[in-house]
């Protein structure tokens, strides 16, 4: 008799996801889904608000990375008080957005590594559940657990220095920054106590990824081998082709590397993406339109950026992208759990940058916001955590917002997501007579390496995280098992 | 007639110059009544109701009622607290206050009270009433949302005649405070900043000023409100 399963709610993913898998008579996988249950309705509430509210009003999509919508929202602002695309600002106004930013990317990528991803690489993707989690890693593996939760306090104090709070803070507003830091602030980040400094957090980041190195040897089947499939790779890119997180051109290679979409001005992003509905899940599908609905979809977030850019900026980052570069023959890499190397690669570069502009006195000083002529529209991009971050708004005269349209990071991974899906489900269940926990938790492993955040990509109501549930042929529920 | 009177609040003696309204008699001495619709320099209405206190056992404004010899008054009571929190629960409940993307955050007076009074949540449902927001003035936004009706900037904000420039429109439950449209011509950048100050919630907006002040450089960010007037050093006579 035919089966279809489901895992619902998925677990250590931010946000409320559930995945349906039928199987057929003979226990072959027919279709997988990852179906995003949640909705929130952001872009429409957000009409009729005044436009300068938006970077306070829209971070509130999210609690792991409201940066990113805060500064995206800033930046499409920007645009609109006519302080130009990015590199328009003060470099008081840009580096306070930018030290804000890296603050973000290493608090966010150190909170997923540590406390979500970690549990399955320490005990396994079928290691026993109760200890599979934050709290085992805490107790069999202190130093690393003190390693996350410090890196991840350091990067909200950055936060908090350049946005004023730790989550939801009001820094950037349209046109530049609210704040200078303060001395203190510096001194504290930099030099501060045992844990708190930045030379700390270097030597953290370059520890985690020889961790990973170690476990990469060891455990060569998983890292290289797991969920991968052929994937088209978008993000910003800086116009000489370096790895930029807040701002640049936008980029997209194919599988093989070669350039589909050649370094365009993210203002015109419409003119080559666009998002599909499909009936089952609230987020969209966007897609590349020169290539179509089908074959246009791509991939986003940490290991797209090593697919897409051409050199790391900074000296132990650059090295390690080399090495990163040289395993993978120089072509793209497409296998998910690369996504892991590709996030800690990019905690030592966020860690390095932060250095960099703690070291310099333009934060500390100099003209806080610029404006010019007003426009009625305005584009804001950035590479989140997650991937690449869109923010278009569209003003009336009464300078209130008439549209608004988001496309998160995790809406850009949606047909990757469902890929991987596949793949894990057709590799780990095909013709099992029993679905196992550890079956379930090798599909999550493989939604969990894009490092999720369902909230956002619905822009939610609704409640927490995946559900499997098995369905036979003529599609009535024989089985449901809940994952909390 | 000696110009000094000598009363109590809560058994503290206080003392003050006579015909003073209470609560500023109060501040002499050092005591916070807390207040949302009176402001300096205007005539006091006693609309909002959030400065009752009991004098001599009976409910009154603190706003409206001048000071006399012998007073007793009331003002930390259980009683006077509960109605005190009641009122601004149910101003929260009766519009649409939505803090966190507020520009008046950490500036407004009805947040700050909240805070003061402990409010985690208010035990009345939520009204969730049907209010639009004005963006028709080149250099205000009027948010219907966020109005508590205190009549401040209708108070305060006047042209080189007097004249009001915000006045009420509509009646009963629909009442809303509009510029006045005959008027708004008179609102400088000026005065609109003046009305931005006197709104003691985030319902007169000044164009394109949001955020501009850090948080932790807000006025009740530091601070609870009430607390200059507890920490003034007073010299008793």
């Amino acid at each position: 008799m035919g089966q279809k399963i489901t895992i619902e709610p998925v677990t250590r993913v931010e946000g409320h996801g559930k995945v349906t898998i039928h199987l057929d008579n003979e226990g072959k996988i027919e279709q997988t889904r990852l179906h995003i249950v949640e909705f929130r309705g952001f872009e429409r509430f957000v009409q009729g608000r005044p436009f300068w509210e938006m970077p306070v009003l829209v971070q509130r999509l999210c609690g792991i990375c409201p940066v990113s919508h805060h500064l995206a929202a800033a930046k499409a602002l920007d645009v609109i008080v006519g302080a130009g695309t990015g590199e328009g600002l003060t470099p008081t106004g840009e580096k306070m957005r930018r030290l804000m930013h890296y603050g973000q990317i290493f608090q966010s990528h150190s909170l997923h590594f540590f406390h979500l991803a970690s549990p399955d690489l320490l005990f396994g993707v079928d290691g026993d559940p109760a200890k599979r989690n934050i709290i085992g890693v805490a107790l069999e593996h202190r130093d690393l657990a003190v390693q996350g939760v410090m890196m991840r306090k350091y990067g909200q104090e950055v936060i908090k220095a350049t946005a004023g709070k730790k989550i939801h803070g009001t820094g950037a507003i349209p046109g530049g920054i609210n704040k200078h830091l303060t001395e203190e602030e510096r001194e504290y980040l930099l030099h501060g106590d045992e844990y708190m400094n930045i030379d700390k957090m270097i030597a953290w980041s370059q520890d985690a990824l020889a961790f990973f190195h170690e476990y990469h040897k060891k455990n060569k089947d998983i890292i290289d081998h797991f969920a991968e499939f052929p994937s088209s790779h978008l993000s910003l890119v800086r116009k000489d082709g370096a790895l930029d997180l807040y701002h640049g051109v936008l980029r997209a290679v194919d599988a093989e590397g070669k350039k589909i979409l050649h370094d365009v001005d993210y203002q015109e992003y419409d003119r080559y993406i666009d998002e599909e509905v499909r009936s089952w899940s609230y987020m969209k599908f966007p897609y590349l339109k020169e290539i179509g609905k089908q074959a246009g979809w791509y991939t986003v977030g940490p290991l797209a950026r090593m697919n897409t850019a051409e050199f790391i900026d900074t000296p132990l980052a650059q090295k390690e992208f080399e090495q990163f570069k040289q395993y993978n023959g120089g072509k793209p890499s497409h296998k998910s759990m690369h996504m892991h190397w590709a996030r800690l690669i990019e905690i030592l570069h966020a860690a390095e940058k932060m250095k960099e502009l703690l070291n310099d006195s333009d934060l500390m000083e100099g003209e806080l916001v610029t404006k010019g002529n007003k426009l009625p529209e305005g584009v804001g991009l950035i590479e989140a955590p997650r991937g690449t971050l869109f923010h278009h708004y569209k003003i009336g005269e009464n300078d209130m917002i008439k549209m608004a349209n988001l496309i998160v990071s995790t809406t850009n991974n949606n047909q990757p997501m469902n890929e991987a899906v596949n793949q894990v489900a057709v590799k780990v269940m095909t013709g099992k007579k029993e679905i196992t926990e550890g079956m379930m938790n090798a599909v999550e492993v493989a939604i969990r390496a894009y490092d999720p955040c369902l909230s956002c990509a619905t822009h939610a109501l609704g409640q927490m995280p995946l559900e499997f549930e098995v369905y036979d042929a003529s599609n009535s529920l024989i089985e449901k098992k809940l994952k909390h | 007639m000696n110009q000094f009177v000598r009363f109590t609040i809560d058994g503290t003696e206080c003392m003050a110059t006579r015909g003073q309204y209470l609560v500023d008699a109060a501040r002499e001495n050092g005591i916070f009544i807390p207040t949302l619709c009176n402001f300096p320099g205007v005539k006091p209405k006693g609309s909002c109701r959030i400065c009752s206190v009991k004098v001599n056992g009976k409910l009154m404004t603190a706003c409206t009622t001048p000071v006399a010899e012998g007073m007793n008054i009331e003002n930390e009571s259980k009683e006077i607290t509960e109605l005190r929190k009641s009122i601004i629960e149910l101003l929260f409940v009766e519009g649409n206050h939505f803090c966190p993307a507020c520009e008046k955050s950490g500036n407004c007076e009805l947040q700050a009270l909240a805070y003061r009074f402990g409010i985690m949540v208010p035990r009345f449902p939520f009204q969730f009433p049907h209010r639009s927001v004005d963006a028709s003035h080149p250099r205000i936004i009027k948010d219907h949302n966020r109005c508590i009706l205190c009549k401040r900037c209708i108070r305060v904000i006047t042209d080189e005649s007097g004249r009001s420039i915000f006045a009420y429109r509509k009646r009963g439950i629909g009442v809303e405070v509009v510029v006045d449209p005959k008027l708004g011509k008179q609102l400088t950048e000026e005065l609109a900043q003046k009305a931005m100050d006197v709104c003691p919630v985030g319902s007169i907006l000044v164009k394109e000023k949001g955020f501009n002040i850090p948080i932790g450089e807000r006025r009740y960010d530091k601070v609870p409100i009430g607390s200059d007037i507890e920490n003034l050093q007073i010299t008793k006579i």
